[in-house]
């Protein structure tokens, strides 16, 4: 089974490559770009487990490791 | 006083700490491992700078689950001193050892110069031989350096003094266009509510000799032993 975890800075963080990449996109003609985050994307695969206890641990390894909720958001996706 | 200096991997400054203490202060100091849970012999453990783990998942993350660091909550819990440099500062705040994060720094380039930092309370076995408002120099060299802590967190913070050190200029202004890093408040440095447990981004050991342009490292580091 595979964990998804989408990471961006928190609403309200300062986010200096999403502002970069921004200004990038606005140079290149992408006159409607109105605001960029920039965020992690990480892979977990577990085994022998069922969907609903992936769950549950993603949301352990979340808070324990994977994210700092001070600073960041996140949403899991687990594929099966 | 007997001082440790810890070593995960990718700690860069942990000789220069080590050096300072040694053949400067001229007090006893081992290095203790990222591996190693006994602290008991130690009275100060300072957390050096560096790219512990590489800085892999945020600077600090993966060192602040090792063993070491896990073993300095209890250190910290008997009332011992722990200095977190650098890196050592950011291990200390993912450890939750110190309020707040370090984010990449507000401009996305790494910053290294000699900055200014005006000393905010004085009244902390860190900086003793300090006085209120003294403005000291030392060297600053970080990607994430930019303090973050929510409104609440911080106005605590205030009011218990647990600022420590703001960024500043030699004048003693603090504000926008004196901040290297984009921190709230121009925060360097800042403790627990305790007052035993000191994180700040400038680098006090690699200014303890004039020859280096400033020996003003050595005013934060002797405040502990004198």
């Amino acid at each position: 089974m595979l964990i998804k975890f989408f990471i961006k800075p928190r609403k309200g963080v300062l986010d200096p490559q999403g502002r970069a990449v921004a200004e990038n996109l606005r140079s290149l003609g992408f006159d409607n770009v109105k605001d960029v985050k920039v965020g992690k994307y990480i892979e977990v695969y577990v085994e022998n487990t069922d969907k609903e206890k992936a769950i549950e641990e993603a949301k352990e390894m979340a808070k324990k490791a994977i994210v700092n909720d001070l600073i960041e958001d996140y949403e899991i996706q687990v594929v099966e | 006083m007997r001082f440790a200096v810890a070593v995960y991997p990718g700690s860069n400054c942990d000789y220069d700490t080590y050096y300072v203490i040694r053949d400067i202060l001229k007090k006893e100091v081992e290095f203790v491992d990222y591996r190693e849970t006994d602290l008991s012999k130690y009275d100060c453990v300072i957390v050096p700078g560096g790219f512990s783990f590489g800085d892999y998942l945020r600077p600090g993350a993966i060192a602040s689950h090792t063993p070491l660091t896990q073993a300095l909550k209890d250190f910290a819990s008997k009332g011992k001193f722990v200095i977190g440099i650098c890196n050592g500062f950011q291990i200390l705040t993912e450890a939750h050892l110190l309020p707040g994060a370090l984010l990449p720094n507000n401009h996305g380039k790494f910053v290294c110069k000699h900055q200014y930092l005006k000393v905010e309370n004085n009244e902390t076995p860190f900086t003793k031989n300090l006085s209120k408002n003294q403005i000291i120099k030392l060297p600053i060299a970080h990607h994430d350096g930019n303090y973050f802590v929510d409104p609440e967190t911080l106005a605590e913070m205030e009011k218990n003094g647990q600022i420590i050190l703001r960024y500043c200029d030699e004048n003693g202004i603090v504000d926008e266009s004196t901040n290297p890093n984009g921190s709230i408040g121009n925060i360097a440095g800042v403790c627990n509510k305790e007052k035993n447990v000191f994180g700040l981004m400038p680098h006090p050991e690699r200014a303890c000799e004039s020859i280096l342009g400033t020996a003003d490292g050595l005013l934060l580091l002797t405040s502990l032993i004198n």
